[in-house]
């Protein structure tokens, strides 16, 4: 399994790659060709999507055809249509919706916390949360797994996230190794924290 | 609310675990990404190494000592000590941090904590704050910083810090317990999460930080040994705080 991971200068690729290679991927640098493209994402709306540059238009096409894309954190909000952030950035457009100011007790939002369905602990650390009718799972009210397409999105940090994010990310290479066809229905099926759907499918 | 958080914290001298009791006689106690790694095995939310030997600019070796700790740990950590600029902490980031703690530098020249915001976003960025009757204490709680806490508090949350970790030198090391009208007072001040530091020692400690922080910093009380984490863990949760299940 070929996974690429977008460089725009994003803090956590380093965390991201050893995460996938821990479980046995292979990093590739064809963000157009490899199996899965990850979008990570750490730091400001506004100069991450100025250093996406070209790789915005790979990523839009790799949805347009299919194939899959996971989202981390700010790369998660990155592929919504705009972003609130810096007085409002526009982002990828690959999943409709926006990026919000995070509404909650404590800004940023930072700690494990379940996300349901599944019940399981994943690492937060977020100002902004994603409001979009793509959103699958939520963790206390919040967006917390989007998805759309091929597209597959989280709020959390699952290469931070122990034992329970490296689960998470197996399951999204297995099901990124799968017929395709599921793409095609418009919305793809959850991949549910606790498992389920996409392992079993 | 997230669930409460324990934090580890790991001093850090010249590569190596290090205790000492006020920087003097430091004594080796392990390998970082060993403690590391085995205090996350043990339950551990996040970690903080503290290079307690960087009073210059975080050197190639903290950087080094970063990338280690994340190949073997999966959980985030807080790298800090020595860092004065946005080109310091983007190294230990793009090493694998996951947030870098500024203190001294950050009193010295406040300016620090929004240029590491903008760039790294707040998320990252955790001002360490030392304090003593009230009042910030600067390198490493020697100097007295001429600044009211709370006040401080609320001008490190305007600058964009995401994360406040408060030490009372009051309590540090006494083992009698956090200072928690302190941090009742700096969780009134300010909506960022603060983590609580000084003074534990007994999990009783530890459930009353918990109830007036997001999280405790965890030092002395461990004795650098995982498995009082693990027996740590198992008391907390007997006293009914909601520690998250790290299977």
């Amino acid at each position: 399994m070929r996974v690429a991971i977008a460089r725009y200068g994003a803090g956590n690729v380093r965390s991201v790659e050893l995460a996938f290679r821990r479980l046995g991927a292979e990093i590739s640098d064809d963000l157009e060709g490899a199996d899965i493209a990850v979008l990570p994402g750490v730091g400001s709306a506004r100069s991450a999507m100025a250093g996406l540059g070209a790789a915005a238009d790979v990523l839009r096409e790799r949805h347009a055809a299919g194939r899959p894309i996971l989202g981390i954190c700010l790369g998660l909000q990155l592929a919504l249509d705009e972003s609130e952030e810096d007085g409002g950035v526009a982002g990828l457009g690959i999943v409709p919706g926006r990026a919000v100011r995070l509404q909650a007790e404590r800004v940023p939002r930072i700690g494990w916390a379940t996300v349901e369905p599944g019940g399981e602990a994943y690492w937060f650390a977020h100002s902004y949360e994603a409001e979009t009718d793509a959103t699958v799972a939520t963790s206390e009210g919040h967006a917390a797994i989007v998805e759309h397409g091929p597209f597959v999105g989280v709020q959390f940090h699952p290469e931070k996230s122990g034992a329970a994010g490296a689960r998470f990310l197996a399951r999204v290479l297995e099901s990124s190794g799968l017929d395709r066809s599921f793409q095609t229905e418009g919305r793809a099926r959850p991949v549910p924290p606790g498992g389920g759907a996409a392992s079993g499918a | 609310m997230p669930l409460p958080r324990l934090i580890p914290c790991l001093d850090v001298a010249g590569g190596r675990v290090v205790k000492g009791v006020n920087f003097r006689g430091l004594r080796d106690v392990g390998d970082p990404v060993e403690l590391g790694a085995a205090y996350s095995d043990g339950g551990a939310d996040e970690l903080v190494f503290l290079d307690i030997s960087a009073t210059i600019a975080a050197s190639a070796s903290a950087v080094g000592m970063a990338a280690r700790v994340a190949e073997h740990v999966t959980i985030p950590f807080t790298f800090g000590g020595g860092i004065r600029s946005v080109a310091d902490a983007t190294a230990l980031l793009e090493a694998g941090a996951d947030k870098i703690s500024v203190n001294s530098a950050a009193l010295a020249r406040p300016e620090l904590i929004e240029e590491l915001a903008r760039t790294l976003g707040s998320q990252a960025v955790v001002v360490a704050i030392d304090t003593e009757g009230g009042r910030v204490r600067s390198h490493a709680a020697t100097r007295d910083a001429a600044r009211d806490t709370l006040e401080w508090a609320r001008e490190c949350e305007g600058r964009g810090a995401g994360e406040l970790l408060v030490t009372s030198i009051d309590r540090d090391g006494t083992q009698e317990g956090y200072d928690l009208a302190q941090l009742a007072a700096l969780r009134d001040a300010v909506s960022l999460p603060v983590i609580a530091s000084g003074g534990a020692g007994n999990a009783a400690h530890v459930a009353a930080a918990l109830e007036v922080s997001q999280a405790a910093l965890l030092a002395s009380i461990l004795h650098e040994d995982p498995a009082r984490l693990v027996s740590l863990r198992d008391e907390l949760r007997d006293l009914g705080v909601p520690l998250r299940d790290a299977a």
